[in-house]
């Protein structure tokens, strides 16, 4: 038996993921036996603009590194300058931060179930839970004026304060998202042919995680009880009950395949609405943030000088930002690490000897807002042949293999 | 009974994200689901720009990506339009003074309608889909209109 393999481009013109990247799998007959990754197409050296802007301008900046991400690059942002400049925020406007940082992780969790759903073959799945998403975003408009891209984080708090008119419609939000909960349990937990497409698919094991430094959700379902609002709690975390969720909680097993990262996002998605109802209860009066006077704020970050960093979990893992100011209108250095940077190694062990079908499913779950993969090019080195899958195709031999796998 | 002689056809959308923050993106998949749900005008999109009628483009267009988009332009076929989603693609927006980006689509290629905001809303993004499709229509019939070369 002679074994060739051959290999297939994949992007990078990818609609929906954060950062367009070029994939390159050696394939033998179906399964894969070499990955290659090549970030880079999305590179808009934002750290560089940073560097010519002042610190408040910068948090409109961050705020765009990732559409889905927006409230939680700013939130590391202000930590890490409020770290630098020691500013301290007031208690009200801590908990805001936390309460945006949480409605923001349920928009990101339930888009990525119907993201994978979609994956999956199930369009029904996308469009539910798409449907039950614009809910989280109107609330988000009611308390920040937008759907995506916030604009409500400041250094020293945040722009806007939620007044008492306010929580019942937030706790009318949280009540609808308690009753679609039991839905999407129910497709994705109970569902038998989800679970043979992502039960055994994907794994990334506990050695693997640690070693690779996987983040957020992906290292979770690997059994690694890591999350930055257990571990280090910051702003309000501190008051708050919060625990690294993994899927032995409800399953009673760790695999660490893409099953087991479902059901931790499912879970974070209950522990959002718990934190909130939290927040809600216990929130403080008194002052939103530190100095109201964006020019008085601005001199006093002039005349700071210091390092400083600022982390948060956000819904894919956590987020890292550096900051260092040096007694100038713009910082000398800021530096910011995506969730999503650490999750791009853990993709060789788990896609190794998987099968083509499995591709667009394993790379969802670890959610790096890929929803579509565009052009796959199988290059045939024995006869030189060229056939172009496109995203269709692909999508394709993936729901056809649910198909075939149903009994 | 012919609503609007514009309605006749449907309309293919091909998505071309050239280095946005993905903002834009999630819009216009949003624009596609139940609570906007544009493919009830027959708005359809495909994943390859071949099948395409329309190119929803997104983002600054950073260095790698310049060629691909060119090339993702030529390969639709005409008539075609090309609308620029969100201010950083219509304009730089956020994304200015880089040294790894474009600044805006048309730099790099013709634009036929702007969405602005950052990001549109999703009826924002339906409402320049249709006027690109009023446009496309013109020119479909221009050129049938046109002897044959
Ligand atoms: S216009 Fe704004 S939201 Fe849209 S991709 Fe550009 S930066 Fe993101």
């Amino acid at each position: 038996m002679n074994k060739k393999t051959y290999s297939i481009p994949i992007g990078p013109v990818h609609p929906s993921l954060e950062e367009p990247m070029t994939f390159n799998f050696e394939i033998y007959g179906e399964r894969i036996e070499k990955v290659y990754l090549a970030p880079g197409d999305n590179h808009r050296g934002i750290e560089f603009m940073g560097r010519q802007r002042n610190p408040i301008q910068i948090i409109y900046l961050a705020e765009r590194i990732c559409g889905i991400c927006s409230a939680s690059h700013p939130f590391a942002f202000c930590q890490a300058v409020e770290n630098a400049a020691g500013i301290e925020v007031p208690e009200r406007g801590q908990y805001i931060r936390v309460i945006i940082a949480e409605l923001e992780r349920i928009h990101s969790h339930i888009l990525w179930a119907g993201i994978a759903g979609h994956e999956l073959g199930f369009d029904s799945v996308l469009y539910i839970s798409w449907r039950a998403r614009e809910e989280v975003l109107d609330l988000l408009e009611y308390l920040t004026g937008n759907r995506i891209n916030y604009g409500v984080f400041m250094i020293g708090g945040v722009r806007r304060d939620i007044s008492e008119e306010q929580i019942p419609r937030i706790r009318k939000t949280l009540e609808y998202y308690k009753d679609v909960y039991g839905k999407i349990e129910d497709i994705f937990l109970k569902d038998p042919t989800i679970a043979l497409r992502t039960k055994n698919v994907g794994v990334l094991t506990k050695e693997d995680a640690l070693r690779l430094c996987a983040v957020g959700p992906t290292t979770r379902a690997s059994g690694i009880k890591k999350d930055v609002r257990q571990d280090q709690p910051y702003s309000a975390y501190a008051d708050l009950e919060v625990k690294a969720i993994t899927p032995d909680v409800f399953s009673g097993e760790i695999n660490g395949d893409v099953y087991d990262r479902i059901i931790v996002r499912l879970l974070e998605l209950v522990q959002s609405i718990q934190i909130i109802e939290q927040c809600l209860e216990n929130m403080p009066s008194g002052e939103i943030v530190a100095e109201k006077k964006l020019v008085k704020l601005l001199n006093q970050l002039k005349k700071a000088k210091g390092e400083g960093i600022g982390r948060h979990e956000a819904p894919r893992g956590e987020v890292f930002h550096y900051v260092k100011l040096a007694e100038a209108e713009v910082p000398e250095i800021w530096k910011a690490r995506a969730p999503t940077y650490n999750n791009l190694m853990p993709w060789a062990p788990m896609l190794l000897g998987e099968q083509i079908a499995d591709i667009p499913i394993v790379v969802a779950s670890t959610d790096p807002c890929i929803a579509c993969m565009d052009r796959v090019t199988i290059l045939n080195k024995a006869n030189g042949r060229k056939d172009v899958l496109t995203k269709k195709d692909l999508h394709e031999l993936s729901v056809q293999k649910t198909r075939r796998i149903t009994p | 009974m012919r609503l609007n002689k514009y309605f006749e056809r449907s309309l293919w959308v091909f998505h071309l994200n050239t280095g946005s923050c993905n903002g834009c993106d999630i819009e216009i998949v949003a624009g596609l689901t139940p609570r906007y749900d544009l493919e009830r005008f027959g708005i359809k999109l495909v994943g390859s720009p071949k099948h395409a009628d329309v190119l929803l483009v997104t983002g600054p267009v950073t260095g790698r990506m310049l060629d691909r988009v060119k090339r993702v332009y030529e390969q639709t076929p005409d008539p075609k339009a090309v609308i620029a989603v969100g201010a950083c693609g219509t304009s730089g927006g956020v994304f200015y003074n880089s040294y790894n980006l474009s600044g805006s689509i048309d730099k790099v290629i013709p634009v036929d309608v702007y969405v602005p905001g950052c990001p549109p809303r999703p009826e924002a993004i339906i409402n320049g889909v249709l006027q690109a499709w009023i446009k496309l229509e013109k020119l479909r019939e221009s050129m049938e209109a046109a002897p044959a070369r």
